[in-house]
């Protein structure tokens, strides 16, 4: 089919397509180039050049060390990594044996509970934080890393969806053979589901994982105190202190984007098929 | 050495043990039948995803509702009922209701941003040279953390900075202005940021939900004379309309509650408060909790007749 001669509006058509393409390239990738380049200029630098212009040399890393030293990176980075660990712990645990009672045992009880868990998507969560903030204050967790991570925790439908996805293509008959051997349910989640259930823990920690790390407003509610903030609080505070020094923020906006690139390069199509299978629940 | 009560303390320990693994047999899980086990399972397994829900989305939400009607600061001891007052201050004073009008810019730029989707998700769908690149590059500010995505675009949208030095080059220089402070830019610089960010989303779910669709269909539409704009409103359409309606209403929603962005960029000032900027700053910041939660409860609603309507289009076409 490739190889049939293009006719010459077929040809016109593929000019423009491309060229459009090419063009919105350059609107997602100008801004984030000009952030590169301010990350490697010298304040003086910044301040006489343009922002389109290279920097003088890419080895300039003067305002990477002013992020991680001044700009308490590093602090943000170690509550970041706490705050992933303990909640995709949680959230691989609470969302797998939910959607394995919601895959196995279609009770009305279990039934209930699933409505429930997708009535609570209509419930916008910025807004209910006004009543939220009350009992995780009342709880005495106000500025502890435990207030995020358990708001994290609690299970939301898409991480249940991935897992119900999967579940649905174990076959319920090796359910069944393990139950003739003698296994009790328990055993049957731990030995059997749950090992196999790996690809879809893979993608619930990109999927959730990413949403952590990018999540900026439960931290900056809950956990406001210098020693426990985050890497985005510690780069909203940049705001202050580095108030025009353009290039320091650069650096810091790099720094928290790192990750995030080497996630999506070395894991780009498990991500794509992550986010479909979160979304589209037949 | 051991000395003498050591040692009955290891016995006692034991045989505690061995005494409870007896227990475990008579009275264990496996010697239960498979109906009880099922119960137990479905109660053991339930436990925590419920308490978490309940505690953290369903008690405050109910709670939310029941301080919209007091008076309560979110300090004090006490709050005073005083019934649907919150509602009439909300609705009798046009101040509370501008935000909803800074919703519409979100909105347009939502129908914009899924109406660009369709047609670049169809453009890289078929017999696209790169098209690897181009999601790629389409849809990695969807990954990117917040604070960086709202940091990137005041940067952007500075005096002399990317987007005045973009105009310059092309001869355009006129046309800058001050674009986040200006009330008639501000808005559409920020809903801008949010279809930048979130667009590379849609496009990904509409390419996966165009790779069901066989090129050979197209082909032979094509040979029978339907041009691109006919295929993709006869074929394409139709078969992308589940998630073309679940990424609509989702947008939706999204548009109504726009928040993060406009918050690190602007904090909502010169005009560009969103409800739910105006919402968080009346519960933490005026201490008003009661009237906050009057708005979040508004805002709930609004989201309920969202997914409502959703449900009944999608029920309808079956």
């Amino acid at each position: 089919m490739n190889k049939r001669k293009l006719s010459g509006k077929e040809i016109f058509f593929e000019t423009i397509k491309y060229a459009f393409l090419i063009f919105l390239l350059l609107i997602f990738i100008i801004p984030l180039l000009t952030v590169l380049f301010a990350a490697f200029k010298t304040g003086n630098e910044y301040a006489t050049t343009s922002v389109l212009q290279l920097p003088n040399s890419f080895l300039n890393f003067e305002n990477f060390k002013e992020v991680m030293l001044k700009g308490n990176m590093i602090n943000g980075f170690k509550n970041t990594v706490i705050i992933l660990v303990f909640s995709l712990l949680g959230a691989v645990f609470t969302g797998s044996m939910a959607a394995y009672i919601f895959s196995r045992f279609k009770s009305k009880f279990s039934k209930f509970v699933n409505g429930m868990f997708l009535v609570a998507v209509m419930i916008p969560s910025i807004a209910s934080q006004v009543a939220t903030f009350q009992i995780i204050s009342g709880l005495g967790l106000f500025n502890t890393r435990l207030a995020p991570i358990l708001i994290y925790c609690g299970t939301d439908i898409m991480t249940i969806y991935i897992f119900l996805q999967f579940l649905e293509n174990i076959s319920v008959s090796l359910d069944e053979s393990a139950i003739i051997d003698g296994a009790n349910y328990f055993q049957i989640f731990y030995k059997i589901i749950l090992p196999l259930l790996s690809p879809a823990i893979v993608t619930v920690v990109i999927t959730k994982g990413v949403g952590i790390y990018n999540d900026f407003y439960t931290p900056f509610l809950y956990t406001p105190n210098s020693d426990l903030l985050t890497l985005s609080t510690t780069l909203f505070k940049f705001k202050g202190p580095f108030g025009a020094h353009w290039e320091i923020i650069s650096a810091g906006i790099i720094v928290i984007m790192i990750p995030t690139l080497i996630i999506f390069l070395s894991l780009q199509k498990r991500i794509y098929s992550g986010l479909v299978s979160g979304s589209v629940k037949e | 050495m051991r000395t003498n009560a050591e040692k009955v303390a290891t016995n006692n320990t034991t045989q505690i043990a061995t005494s409870t693994q007896n227990i475990k047999k008579k009275f264990g899980f496996s010697s239960l039948p498979y109906k009880k086990q099922k119960i137990v399972i479905s109660i053991v397994f339930l436990f925590i995803p419920v308490l978490l829900l309940t505690v953290l989305t369903y008690i405050p939400a109910i709670s939310m509702f029941g301080y919209s009607f007091t008076d309560w600061d979110g300090i004090s001891k006490t709050k005073n009922f005083i019934g649907l007052k919150n509602y009439q201050t909300m609705f009798s004073d046009i101040k509370y209701f501008q935000p909803l009008f800074v919703s519409i810019y979100y909105l347009i730029a939502t129908f914009i941003q899924i109406g660009l989707a369709i047609i670049i998700a169809y453009l890289v769908s078929f017999g696209c040279k790169a098209s690897g690149i181009f999601k790629g590059v389409y849809f990695f500010p969807s990954l990117v953390n917040s604070v960086a995505i709202g940091f990137v675009f005041l940067l952007f949208f500075q005096p002399g900075s990317t987007l005045d030095a973009v105009l310059n080059m092309l001869g355009l220089g006129g046309f800058t202005k001050l674009w986040l402070q200006d009330t008639s830019t501000n808005n559409i610089s920020l809903a801008f940021v949010s279809v930048w960010r979130y667009i590379g989303y849609n496009i990904v779910m509409f390419a996966a939900a165009m790779a069901s669709i066989s090129s050979d269909v197209l082909e032979a539409a094509r040979v029978d004379g339907a041009n691109k704009f006919q295929q993709l409103r006869h074929i394409i359409l139709p078969g992308i309309s589940t998630i073309l309606g679940l990424q609509l209403f989702l947008s939706l929603t999204g548009a109504l509650s726009a928040f993060e962005v406009p918050y690190i960029m602007t904090q909502g000032s010169n005009g560009s408060m969103t409800f739910l900027i105006q919402t968080v700053n009346y519960a933490f910041v005026n201490h008003r909790v009661g009237l906050a939660s009057a708005m979040g409860i508004v805002l709930l609603l609004l989201c309920i007749i969202i997914t409502s309507a959703q449900k009944l289009v999608m029920n309808k076409k079956g």
